[in-house]
């Protein structure tokens, strides 16, 4: 099949504003993915493309884009989920509400600021077991933070957030996803440290449940649910 | 000029290793982390099935059970010494990792929980052993998540996408590494008492691989141009079970949880004779993979193709474990609790559904045993006496301890960041506190400068992934699963034909704002050095050990090849020698499963 692509381009040694370039494949497979027709754009056609991209099966978070539309990782999106036919057409575009740096690159900065706001880390300074082995842990207390385990930090689910694009200082479901993953496990010490954070002006209460998060995460985390499970912490007090 | 930063020691990768030695060189010296990536986009975390260590939660085991399979393992070339290290210290270091929070999958008693995996046994019975400590199928993920997250806790300093092209080495002393801001295409120059490559491996040599595709083998090309050997570089690694084609692992967790390899005859043919009638489809890697290779090569490929089915639904799973004898059985609920991510794979990338259907799978390349040779502290050592470089460091899977000797067990790989990462850490931080900062010399960064100008400004027409992808076919067809002197003089020749195209390599973007054109292209030259050095050491050794299997040469040759390579790089040419193997408590005997 043919696929013609649109991608937004933006060079900020040269270009004043960003445009649309665009591109024709001959042979795609349905089976290819979006990274795979980016590859062949930069290498067959014009070798200033700039994307990231590492581990091209969808477990590294590099390259969530804006795929007709929709935030989405190349890598994992292929070529028959955008539709069929002889010629497929393939938009892609940077993710929003940061700023691009080239092309289909952007500044996470922003993005991981608001991640390491939530403290993202294990804290418990109560010393270990003294058998000098683990500590433990129920299945069941295990499974309730299992979900938000799951982050790779792609920033597919704020940069799809309405309440994000509004106003940027919003920590954003990314950051709420990790201070979810630390505040409902049964071994840390620290939740009302995140639970301040996260409960501040600019933290869950920005949320208004309109799903694109859990819509764009390619690791199909239910993310409004932790948002909500954090909000109801918040109101009742009660992990 | 390239701007100047101090330290004390400069740490390349952001992986597993990079970071586990960061948190501990931390504590004492004044460290920088680089890495071309940001940190959590380092392939630790597409490591999935479980980390190696004998706890012995669910049933008896022990390091000393858990060495002789490595042992093993890597048919009799790790050195024992380092694999008892890293066997010992797998305990306490995963009991740390779960310290530091990391969300391991519990047992109902609490514990870590543990699971089966290839090569590893009970060494009384030779029986399999629960021993792989896990998180479902995200085991890497998570290692990588933890340790990032432990490292912003305590502050390390990162130096996000900063790729590192030259390492500043003196006579025998290092001085730092030249990097590239990619945002900016700034030269930078990292000026230390001590540097520490962890930079990880070197699959995009092959064709099909589970590797990510920054894994371009820059830290072995760059040790490689300033004097520093590479040792086994022979020894690839072709994990038995990539999703065909595209190669992305399917962990061998799945044949752990009880999954079983099927030929187009409907023959679980892992427990033939001739391949390992005791412990069927989880002997070792190297074994599964020639298995897979000899079984399509005689036909039995699904539908005449180069792939045979993995099957872990769970009538066939059931229906093996009541053959066997094995009380056990398993429903859809628990793969999909167990393997979630895998499911997720073949769903996505096959429209496969992994618990009503087999997976079509082939072998894909893998994990490099070999690497920078180091002592178990992460010491570089620059010749068969072990002359160590003085605050040269490398760990992971760029490192070359040895504990993988041949053929690296799976679950070890983890083992070996975490364990030796910290080791490494631990060391350099000691060597910063005694060791004076040397002074940079003139003009440290004018020669990779130069190359990257070579490159910018050639008109030479030839593109680099045209080059890459040759390379990537000649090694694949010729450096694999087998090989043979024929066969690996024809990559020889190929790569000659290739690395004269590379002089001509030209990109098409000028710029300097995050410029991948010419990285790629600099990362090519990488590839080449590195393929190359695999082919010239598989050469070189007329015998078939562990992942080097020549259909030349079908035996093991303890008696002349019990001993690791060293490949010396001398101006434009090659030097080779031999290192002595540590042999310890298990002699070298027939490697049977």
């Amino acid at each position: 099949m043919q696929a013609q692509l649109r991608i937004r381009r933006y060079n900020p040694e040269k270009d004043q504003a960003g445009y649309w370039g665009e591109y024709t494949l001959n042979d795609v497979n349905p089976n290819d993915s979006v990274l795979d027709l980016l590859h062949r754009v930069k290498w067959e056609i014009d070798g200033t493309l700039a994307l990231r991209r590492s581990c091209a099966h969808g477990v590294c978070g590099s390259d969530a884009f804006r795929i007709n539309g929709a935030n989405m990782l190349a890598c994992k999106t292929l070529v028959n989920r955008l539709g069929d036919g002889d010629m497929i057409k393939v938009q892609v575009e940077p993710i929003l509400g940061l700023k691009v740096l080239k092309d289909l690159i952007v500044d996470m900065e922003p993005f991981m600021d608001h991640y390491k706001s939530v403290m993202p880390y294990f804290i418990n300074d109560d010393p270990p077991p003294e058998n000098g082995r683990e500590r433990l842990q129920s299945i069941e207390d295990r499974a309730r933070f299992d979900d938000t385990t799951k982050c790779i930090l792609c920033a597919a689910c704020t940069s799809s957030c309405p309440s994000f694009w509004a106003n940027d200082k919003y920590v954003g479901p990314a950051a709420i996803v990790n201070a979810h993953r630390f505040i409902f496990d049964s071994r840390d010490k620290a939740p009302e440290k995140r639970l301040a954070v996260v409960g501040d002006t600019f933290g869950v209460w920005r949320c208004r449940t309109n799903f694109n998060c859990t819509n764009a995460c390619p690791r199909e985390i239910e993310i409004t649910k932790a948002i909500a499970e954090v909000k109801n912490v918040l109101y009742t007090g009660e992990i | 000029m390239p701007k100047i930063h101090t330290f004390d020691a400069v740490i390349v990768g952001a992986g597993g290793a990079g970071l586990m030695a960061a948190l501990y060189a931390s504590r004492s010296a004044n460290v920088a982390v680089l890495s071309k990536l940001y940190p959590t986009r380092s392939h630790t975390g597409a490591a999935q099935g479980g980390i190696g260590a004998a706890l012995a939660n669910m049933e008896e085991d022990s390091w000393e059970w858990h060495s002789y399979d490595t042992v093993k393992g890597s048919d009799y070339l790790a050195d024992q010494d380092a694999v008892d290290v890293l066997t010992k210290e797998a305990i306490n270091t995963v009991v740390e990792l779960e310290h530091m929070g990391l969300p391991f999958d519990r047992f109902p008693n609490g514990k870590i929980s543990q699971r089966r995996f290839g090569g590893h046994t009970n060494k009384d019975t030779g029986k399999p052993v629960m021993r792989a400590c896990h998180a479902a199928d995200r085991t890497g993920h998570m290692i990588l998540q933890t340790l990032y997250q432990q490292c912003i806790k305590n502050e390390v300093n990162f130096f996000d996408e900063f790729h590192v092209v030259d390492l500043i080495r003196v006579d025998d002393t290092v001085r730092g590494v030249v990097a590239i801001e990619i945002a900016t295409g700034e030269f930078h120059i990292f000026h230390s008492k001590a540097v520490m490559f962890a930079t990880g491996g070197w699959g995009r040599v092959w064709e099909v691989t589970s590797n990510a595709h920054s894994l371009t083998g820059d830290g072995p090309a760059i040790a490689l141009r300033r004097g520093i050997p590479l040792q086994d570089m022979e020894f690839f690694q072709f994990h038995p079970t990539g999703i065909y084609k595209l190669g992305i692992l399917i962990t061998e967790g799945v044949r752990g949880e009880g999954g079983v390899l099927i030929n187009s005859e409907g023959e679980r043919f892992m427990a033939k004779e001739e391949y390992a009638p005791n412990i069927k489809d989880l002997a070792s890697r190297d074994v599964v993979s020639r298995a897979i290779y000899l079984e399509v090569k005689a036909g039995r490929g699904i539908n005449g193709q180069k792939y045979v089915h993995l099957d872990v639904t769970p009538e066939t799973v059931n229906h093996y474990y009541e053959l066997d004898g094995e009380d056990r059985r398993i429903d859809r609920e628990y793969i999909e609790a167990k393997l979630p991510d895998i499911a997720d794979f073949t769903r996505t990338y096959l429209g496969v559904d992994p618990v009503k259907e087999p997976m079509p799978v082939q072998p894909t390349a893998h994990y490099g045993m070999g690497g920078i040779p180091t002592d178990v502290n992460g010491r570089v050592l620059l010749d068969a006496q072990k002359t160590v470089l003085p605050g040269f460091y490398a760990a992971g899977e760029v490192a070359c301890v040895s504990v993988h000797g041949a053929n690296r067990l799976g679950t070890n790989s983890l083992t070996d960041l975490v364990v030796f990462g910290k080791l490494a850490g631990v060391d350099m931080a000691e060597y910063c506190q005694n060791a004076e900062l040397l002074p940079l010399p003139d003009g440290a960064a004018d020669e990779v400068m130069a190359e990257f100008e070579r490159i910018r400004n050639n008109t030479g027409g030839v593109k680099a992934h045209e080059v890459r992808r040759k390379m990537q076919e000649s090694m694949t067809e010729n450096v694999s699963v087998f090989r043979t002197k024929e066969t690996m003089d024809k990559a020889i020749a190929d790569l000659k034909e290739l690395r004269e195209a590379y002089q001509k390599v030209s990109i098409e973007d000028k710029g300097k704002v995050f410029n991948s054109d010419l990285l790629e292209a600099w990362e090519l030259g990488c590839l080449l050095d590195t393929a190359e050095v695999t082919a010239v050491s598989g050469l070189a050794r007329p015998e078939s050990r562990g992942a080097h299997a020549r259909d030349d040469y079908t035996e093991r040759d303890d008696e002349n090849w019990l001993k690791h390579t060293l490949y010396h790089k001398e101006g434009d040419g090659y030097r080779l020698d031999y290192k002595e193997v540590t042999l310890g408590r298990y002699e070298p005997k027939p490697r049977v499963y």
